[in-house]
């Protein structure tokens, strides 16, 4: 296990030492993405440099290499997750993509009449996939509320699972409001009516362990960006009898057994779902950047972002005409706030000016800030590789730009 | 004064911050001097919407030029704004249409009219030659 000292952690990731409009980059926009330690980009330059070759296909050496480096990324993914088996792990674009083919799934399997349930909460790319499902089926699609804490009102828990509850999908955490949802408590309960429950863990993995069985949850999904890993990578975590159920998403090369013209048989999994050459170097630097961060004691990555946020919170509190949007009781490191009488927009601009890159805007959420009444917060996202110094400056860059504002 | 020459005015008085931060204190002071579109015109059909801010435009043709009333939520885009109205309001239409906006990229606001800031300047720039085009048909 690697001590943690953010200081030293700080070197492993070549970006934060650059500068933006001649100030230090302050860079708050980990919700959005993560930046990547030097050992992923290595990885990614020594695939092309040494090892690109197809995968999954070719009799040469190099494929055979490529498809070993791969595989063994599925396997590190597989133990990250505690998944029972490495065929349950499915290679994806991303978050988005995992939701997509899922609900893709669905959309063929739903009926008139049935149920899906998800929350007030959700990122977009978690609402319009089962929209459009339940478009396509003639399905239901209902939702469970916020409160004012930013929190998913679970009063009335009961009320909104029943015997026509197919399939319910929640985010594990809220990407605008940084909350931690019960998952356990919804898991339990899509269970109890016998519906299948999708996690969205966009914005979970990057702050705590997840383990998918110790969960039973079906699916669990994920980007590889947001876990210090490259773009274009992400993950659908689901249950062996789960996927087996789904139809195909995508058709093509790698996804089939037979093909004839009279009709085509389905690879077995995790093959099913990987029509397509995928994202190799990806992939494969995928494992890099989570051996990069389970190299660490997650838990005290965990203390030292809560540190961040308590420190921001109250140093922020202190200003005049801030209202932070999202109070719950259990939260990441995700400070989202509003500024009476200024646009997030202008508080966003003047602050990216000096060098602070934080998220303005809805953050695909446009249901939460219909929620709260407010068109869009300033949202500031901090990773372990963050700073209180970073944050003072923050504060003071703030501190001018609402005196501008003002 | 030609569209031109009030664009090289803008570019001389830029030319004196070197810091982004003064820059966009006179920024958030032009938008302090938008000629404001009224109340009561604030429509729909009026508003450009951005995904980060609104913008609101009117226009009125009078003795051969066209008049442009704005406004935004922004305080900055407002600011933006008020500089392309000081440019192009109380122009003829067809040198409204044929105008180019270099003077943007010259003061180094040009992040704000790219197609992926999607804060409605844009939009508004086009809508603005839109109207002028309307206008030298008639």
């Amino acid at each position: 296990m690697r001590k943690f000292d953010v200081n030293t952690v700080r070197k492993d990731f070549p970006l934060l030492a650059r500068q933006v409009y001649g100030k230090p980059l302050v860079y708050f926009d980990n919700g959005a993405t993560a930046q990547k330690p030097q050992v992923v980009i290595d990885r990614i330059n020594q695939f092309y440099k040494e090892e690109n070759a197809n995968i999954h296909r070719g009799v040469h050496h190099l494929s055979q290499v490529g498809t070993d480096l791969y595989e063994e990324s599925r396997k590190t993914i597989q133990g990250f997750l505690n998944a029972k088996f490495s065929e349950e792990i499915i290679f994806t674009k991303g978050t988005t993509d995992s939701i997509n083919l899922v609900a893709f799934g669905y959309s063929k399997m739903l009926k008139p009449g049935d149920e899906v349930l998800i929350t007030e909460m959700e990122h977009h790319s978690n609402i319009v996939p089962w929209q459009m499902a339940c478009e396509y089926s003639g399905a239901t699609c209902k939702y469970i509320p916020l409160n004012e804490k930013g929190e998913l009102d679970l009063s009335q828990i009961d009320s909104h699972f029943n015997s026509n509850t197919k399939v319910v999908a929640v985010t594990h955490v809220s990407n605008s409001l940084g909350t931690i949802n019960p998952i356990e408590k919804l898991i339990e309960k899509a269970h109890k009516v016998g519906a299948r429950i999708l996690i969205d863990g966009a914005q979970s993995l990057q702050h705590f362990k997840v383990d998918v069985q110790a969960l039973d949850v079906d699916f669990y999904v994920f980007s590889g960006h947001k876990l210090f890993g490259p773009t274009g990578t992400g993950i659908l975590y689901g249950k062996k009898e789960a996927l087996d159920q789904l139809p195909p998403y995508q058709g093509g090369g790698d996804m089939i057994k037979e093909v004839k013209m009279s009709g085509t048989t389905y690879n077995e999994l995790p093959h099913k779902f990987e029509a397509g050459t995928p994202n190799i170097a990806g992939g494969i630097a995928l494992k890099t950047a989570i051996d990069y961060f389970d190299s660490f004691d997650i838990q005290e990555l965990q203390k030292y972002e809560q540190e961040l946020l308590e420190y921001a919170e109250s140093e922020i509190k202190k200003l005049e005409g801030i209202r932070i949007i999202g109070e719950a009781d259990e939260k990441v490191s995700v400070l989202s706030f509003v500024v009476d009488g200024a646009h997030h927009f202008d508080v966003g601009t003047l602050l990216d000016k000096q060098g602070i890159a934080v998220r303005t805007g809805h953050h695909c959420t446009q249901p939460v800030m219909d929620y709260f009444g407010i068109n869009g917060t300033v949202r500031a996202s901090f990773a372990f590789y963050n700073t209180k110094e970073e944050i003072d400056q923050f504060i003071q860059a703030l501190k001018r730009a609402l005196t501008m504002l003002g | 004064m030609k569209i031109e020459e009030i664009e090289n005015e803008i570019i001389d008085e830029f030319g004196v911050y070197d810091d982004w931060m003064d820059k966009y204190e006179y920024i958030i002071e032009l938008g302090k001097d938008l000629d404001l579109i009224q109340e009561a015109n604030k429509t729909d059909d009026k508003l450009i919407k951005g995904c980060q801010s609104r913008v609101w435009l009117d226009s009125e043709m009078k003795d051969g030029v066209l008049k442009f009333y704005a406004d935004s939520d922004a305080i900055i885009t407002k600011g933006i704004i008020s500089l392309l109205l000081r440019v192009f309001s109380g122009q003829k239409p067809e040198d409204i249409v044929t105008a180019d906006l270099d003077f943007i990229d010259k003061i180094g606001l040009q992040e704000h009219l790219s197609p992926t800031r999607a804060n409605g300047l844009l939009s508004m720039v086009k809508q603005i030659k839109l109207l002028a085009l309307q206008n030298v048909e008639k």
